[in-house]
């Protein structure tokens, strides 16, 4: 009997406690959407509940002249979609040649790509922006999505590259044998196998462009061709909160896309964080 | 014999392609030689104004000068335009000798083929050996380039910065000149009162910063990961979807939620001290408060995390020790020591020591929540919050302090690099990676 008694104790403090951490978890993102719908502008609110509810702060993002949400929506989709199609190529490329391949200095390489990662990324922008300003490429989406997937390999390579060498070789020596070429090995065999990393690496790579308001800011100049986190940064920045529904209606839209795609796939995060690390 | 070797070599040394043209490998042979004659044109005529402009750093700022009778305003040299370019040619060319170093090797050993009295490679065969026995060194050329551009390039033009004196407001071309001062940046950061005192005030609140968040996230996710995958509770998927919400939402929200979240007027949690008949807390203006509010709203950032990644640890843990345990009477608590800890901290050992790094460079938690802030007084343009990092984005791009930011910049980086290096050189998957298979 003791036994038992002890064990829903034990059950009924966990539930609680479970219960307390999920409310912890929730309450920041269940107010902002509270308050997304709630009437007038300020952050000040009686009841967590608002007493009327109304979309028109949703309106007004698609109205509004200064906040040019569809705008914006419609480049960081094209920015994040065409930089995160470049970026997993070149990922693949480099992390299947250096996972496959013995060659001079290959291991130099990736201590390289390690090392190159870990350099503070604002410090580059100046360079950056001189060396786009000389190129004539301020204020183009060309310049974002070039960086975006030139910098891709340098987060991506060991990650990929842990993965693809847990994919046995004999399979590639097989198929060599029958005649493949290396790139039909690369293509029927090495792509087919590392779907799931593949969608992982897409992933994080279009999310990089989504929320990147650091860089994307210093190179888009006038609003029209802004992305959804610089308006979103100037918003914040510029009103000094005085709107703050309008924000939250704008981060609600911001945030539930990404949202749906981590708590999807979320088993393929937790694959993709060990794979680099602690795999082999 | 012919001796094909020696001239093959010596007409690629000429200029490079003719060689390949004298071993008859006509089509490599004209693109080669257009390349080569491009380059060397280029090389001859430019490179001493490049070589000036990156030593001399420029010699006239923005000056008046005469012009028809009347004083005008020239443009003078952009110093960090000179240097960027110089840079960027003197890549170029490491490139252009590496490429003319190979295409001599490669005339060379076509000759040689010649002397021997076998046909050289025809151009489709090269093209073959391209991409079928240099297949990834083919393949990394083109990433291999954008890094240069784009990561090695400015790396190196960042290191060359703390070494100058581009810093406002005295020295910012356009208007005046930069130059070269040697190791004066670093020995101001260290020695300069009013700059070590900033210096190693924020570096040590970034090393409490980084410990204090890793250990908070790593055991809270433990403890959370615990609680879930304990024997009889149910519903397991439900719970684990529902304390993922923080890691799915973009840290630009959430984050800037957070600091609506905390606002210390008007925001809720401290209107609900207000409701409970407590004063509020200066949650985010008080140096004390603000830092305690990062730490907390980190953890809820990455609790999560780390709870996925414990989560999978314990799913791989054999049941059988633990059964073994037990009969030999360990109780639940002795289990999780001898069993569950060590085998937790043994396979997620690698990712600790990354988020550890990582939280030294934590850019988002800091400057989306409290940009920093509160200034402290006696600070060079840092707030009590500030990491190394965040000061260092505060001196580029709002104080345009470059050389001192470029030094931090370096410091952060050997920080960073010596336990990422240490980290990756002894993870299996470096030192055996040819032993998995």
């Amino acid at each position: 009997m003791g036994i038992k008694l002890k064990n829903t104790i034990r059950l009924t403090l966990s539930y609680i406690l479970l219960v307390i951490i999920a409310i912890c978890c929730i309450y920041p993102a269940a107010w902002v959407i509270l308050s997304s719908l709630r009437p007038g502008k300020s952050l000040y609110s009686k009841t967590f509940i608002p007493e009327t509810f109304t979309i028109s702060h949703y309106q007004e993002l698609f109205t509004s002249k200064t906040f040019m949400f569809t705008t914006w929506y419609g480049n960081t989709l094209k920015i994040a979609v065409i930089s995160m199609l470049i970026g997993t190529l070149l990922v693949l490329l480099t992390s299947y040649s250096v996972s496959r391949f013995r060659f001079k200095g290959r291991k130099n390489a990736l201590s390289t790509i390690l090392v190159l990662g870990m350099f503070p990324g604002f410090m580059s922008m100046i360079a950056i922006y001189i060396l786009l300003n000389s190129l004539e490429l301020l204020n183009t989406h060309m310049a974002l999505i070039i960086v975006y997937a030139a910098g891709a390999p340098l987060g991506g390579t060991l990650i990929m590259k842990g993965f693809l060498d847990t994919i046995p070789r004999s399979l590639d020596e097989a198929a060599k044998i029958d005649g493949a070429t290396n790139f039909a090995i690369f293509r029927k065999i090495i792509l087919p196998l590392s779907k799931p990393m593949i969608t992982y690496m897409a992933l994080t790579l279009f999310v990089g462009p989504w929320v990147d308001f650091i860089f994307a800011r210093l190179v888009l100049r006038t609003p029209e061709n802004w992305t959804l986190a610089v308006g979103l940064w100037d918003l914040v920045n510029s009103q000094q909160n005085s709107n703050f529904t309008l924000f939250a209606a704008a981060s609600v839209l911001i945030a539930l896309p990404i949202t749906i795609l981590f708590v999807f796939l979320q088993r393929l995060l937790v694959d993709g964080m060990t794979a680099g690390a602690s795999k082999g | 014999m012919r001796q094909h070797r020696t001239t093959a070599a010596v007409l690629s040394a000429i200029c490079m392609g003719f060689g390949q043209l004298y071993n008859r490998q006509w089509i490599k042979g004209i693109i080669l030689s257009l390349i080569g004659i491009a380059g060397l044109y280029f090389f001859i005529t430019s490179i001493g104004g490049y070589l000036w402009g990156i030593i001399t750093l420029g010699e006239k700022g923005n000056h008046f000068e005469m012009v028809d009778g009347m004083n005008k305003l020239v443009r003078g040299d952009h110093s960090i335009e000179l240097m960027i370019e110089g840079l960027i040619v003197l890549l170029l060319l490491a490139l252009y000798l590496i490429a003319y170093y190979a295409n001599i090797k490669n005339a060379y050993n076509a000759g040689k083929q010649r002397d021997l009295g076998q046909k050289p490679n025809t151009f489709m065969k090269t093209l073959n050996y391209i991409f079928e026995v240099k297949f990834a060194q083919s393949f990394l050329t083109l990433p291999a380039i954008g890094i240069l551009f784009f990561t090695i390039m400015p790396i190196i033009f960042m290191v060359m910065l703390a070494f100058t004196n581009y810093s406002a407001p005295n020295n910012t071309p356009p208007a005046n000149l930069v130059d070269w001062v040697g190791f004066e940046t670093f020995t101001s950061l260290v020695a300069l009162k009013s700059w070590s005192h900033t210096f190693y005030g924020v570096l040590i609140w970034t090393l409490i910063w980084a410990v204090l968040a890793t250990v908070t996230t790593y055991f809270g996710g433990m403890m959370v990961a615990l609680l879930i995958q304990q024997k009889g509770i149910r519903f397991k998927g439900v719970w684990r979807v529902i304390l993922i919400i923080p890691y799915a939402i973009p840290q630009l929200i959430s984050l800037l939620v957070m600091r609506n979240l905390f606002n210390g007027q008007f925001g809720p949690i401290n209107q609900y001290f207000k409701y409970f008949g407590l004063d509020g807390l200066p949650w985010l203006t008080d140096p004390f408060w603000a830092k305690v509010t990062v730490i907390v709203v980190n953890m809820w950032v990455g609790i999560p995390v780390s709870m996925l990644l414990i989560i999978s640890v314990l799913t791989t843990i054999p049941k059988d020790l633990y059964e073994a345990a037990e009969v030999d009477g360990a109780t639940g608590y002795r289990k999780f020591k001898i069993i569950t800890l060590p085998m937790i901290l043994f396979s997620t050992a690698p990712v600790l020591i990354a988020q550890f790094a990582g939280n030294i460079n934590n850019f988002n938690a800091i400057f989306l929540l409290t940009n920093g802030n509160p200034v402290v007084g006696d600070y060079q343009y840092a707030g009590a919050t500030d990491l190394l990092v965040t000061w260092l984005y505060k001196l580029t791009l709002d104080q345009e302090r470059y050389n001192m930011a470029s030094a931090v910049g370096i410091i952060i980086f050997l920080i960073i690099a010596s336990f990422s290096i240490y980290n990756y050189r002894r993870s299996r998957s470096f030192k055996e990676e040819d032993m998995i298979q």
